[in-house]
């Protein structure tokens, strides 16, 4: 498939880049990576009369580790995620999640900032912005401003992001040294989207109990979601399989899935809280 | 949602899954106004191909990989799928292996781009090319280019990459005739040559 025409523009300085976006009466679209958007583009799901071409904003590349937590630029890859050994330490479960996203040539190209704002369901950024409360700052023509993921996530594809905004960065709050953590995924070929998939930590208490739990699971529904049933669940708990076993009913309570060519309903309520019940055990280990 | 074909949402690399299909809203969002007022011209861009320069005149939607075919005539570099699925358009640009049905020319300005023909010469075969022959990891061809320029990188940056790394990177790389378990041997086999202290690698 060959693309539909668009204009084409590439910004040295954010404003200009803003600027841009907002110049087409909201025909515009921000491209980073490309791996989502060009495929789009293929399709004729989406048809911009202007791309604006984020890759000169060399300040949206870092990913930085501090006391406060991990801020990942919007243009960081996943390769860069994938080669950055801090992030053994400073956030084992997004680096752990990451290493399911798409294949090796799309990881090179494929952006953070990207899949935020493309809100794929099943994709898995998205999952762990939802997860750990990542705050998703972007900046627009009213200026910079902060939206927190629980907000930012809309339904499928659909996100808060106005048409002159753009993702400056995703920060994800610190992750303290001990914290217990699993992520598993199941598609039906590596690097294919989740069928479904689980993000799960927890922190323990002085007892050993579970406090603070975060259960997200993704590709079952028409966003990432937090199973708050299921954290409750957890919370005040030794996690035990008596335990185990409880979270995964609350899982099959909590989703509501579709039926679609790949899966029915049942058969993904059922592959959730299998990977809910799977990352527990992980994270128990 | 009809241009989306149960046979392209089946054979998802980087298209969107499946599941936003049972509500239309993504999808109106995302296709913005339907006005046809476009302005597009094309754009010249300058990059570098196989160690050459080059400056071409492209409409800022054609793909990298048009533009090696079409306007370079370099047409090792093969398009199956055309949206990211395949890997056959596999191209090295600035030392990582991309799809370049997915990089648009213009997003390729200042760039080095190396694709399948500057990975053999017209002397001898390159050991990853030999490496392909001898165990015969390749039926009709068509999917070899992306597996060669994938494969180089992956020997380049890990030459001691074990039978799961190889596998786990030549996912993305699609074959219809081998069973694949030829093409891992090839790569395997490839090693040797991309050892730090045998540099006799592919010239790139």
């Amino acid at each position: 498939m060959k693309l539909p025409p668009f204009d084409y523009a590439c910004p040295t300085t954010l404003p200009e880049a803003v600027q841009l976006l907002a110049s087409r009466d909201g025909d515009a679209k921000a491209i980073a990576g490309g791996q989502s958007l060009v495929p789009m583009l293929a399709f004729r799901l989406a048809h911009p009369a202007l791309l604006v071409d984020l890759r000169k904003l060399a300040d949206l590349r870092g990913i930085k580790i501090s006391e406060k937590g991990v801020t990942l630029g919007a243009m960081v890859r996943w390769r860069d995620i994938e080669d950055d050994a801090r992030l053994d330490s400073a956030h084992p479960l997004l680096k752990a999640a990451i290493a399911h996203v798409a294949h090796y040539q799309i990881r090179n190209r494929g952006t953070v900032g990207g899949s935020i704002a493309h809100a794929d369901p099943a994709a898995e950024m998205p999952g762990i912005a939802m997860t750990c409360d990542a705050e998703i700052a972007v900046v627009g023509k009213s200026g910079a401003h902060v939206i927190q993921a629980a907000d930012f996530f809309q339904g499928a594809l659909t996100t808060a992001l106005t048409s002159d905004e753009i993702i400056v960065e995703v920060r994800l709050p610190a992750w303290p040294q001990g914290r217990r953590w699993g992520f598993k995924e199941f598609a039906r070929r590596r690097g294919d989207f989740a069928l479904a998939a689980a993000a799960v930590f927890y922190d323990l208490d002085a007892n050993g109990r579970a406090t603070n739990a975060h259960v997200g699971v993704i590709g079952v529904g028409d966003r990432p979601l937090r199973l708050a049933g299921v954290e409750d669940v957890l919370n005040g708990q030794v996690i035990d399989e008596a335990t185990i076993a409880k979270a995964e009913a609350a899982t099959h309570a909590g989703v509501d899935p579709q039926d679609d060519i790949h899966a029915s309903a049942a058969y993904r309520r059922a592959l959730a809280g299998t990977m809910v019940e799977r990352a527990l055990r992980d994270a128990a280990a | 949602m009809s241009a989306l074909t149960h046979k392209s949402r089946h054979e998802i690399g980087a298209l969107p899954s499946p599941l936003w299909a049972h509500k239309g809203e993504g999808a109106d969002r995302v296709r913005g106004s339907a006005k046809p007022i476009f302005s597009w011209s094309d754009m010249s861009v300058r990059f570098e191909v196989n160690g050459k320069e080059v400056e071409v005149e492209v409409e800022p939607r054609m793909t990298l990989a048009d533009c090696l075919r079409h306007k370079l005539r370099l047409t090792g570099t093969h398009l199956g799928c055309e949206h990211g699925v395949c890997g056959a358009c596999t191209v090295i640009v600035d030392g990582a292996a991309v799809r370049s049905c997915l990089l648009l020319a213009v997003q390729a300005e200042g760039a080095k781009v190396v694709t399948v023909e500057g990975l053999s010469n017209d002397a001898d075969l390159t050991p990853l090319q030999k490496s392909f022959r001898k165990h015969h990891a390749l039926q009709c061809g068509f999917c070899t280019p992306g597996m060669i320029t994938t494969a180089h990188v992956l020997l380049s940056e890990e030459p001691e990459c074990d039978a799961d790394r190889v596998r786990e990177v030549l996912s993305g790389n699609l074959c219809r005739c081998t069973g694949y378990i030829p093409i891992v041997e090839a790569v395997l086999d490839a090693r040797a040559a991309y050892q730090p202290n045998d540099r006799t690698k592919d010239r790139a």
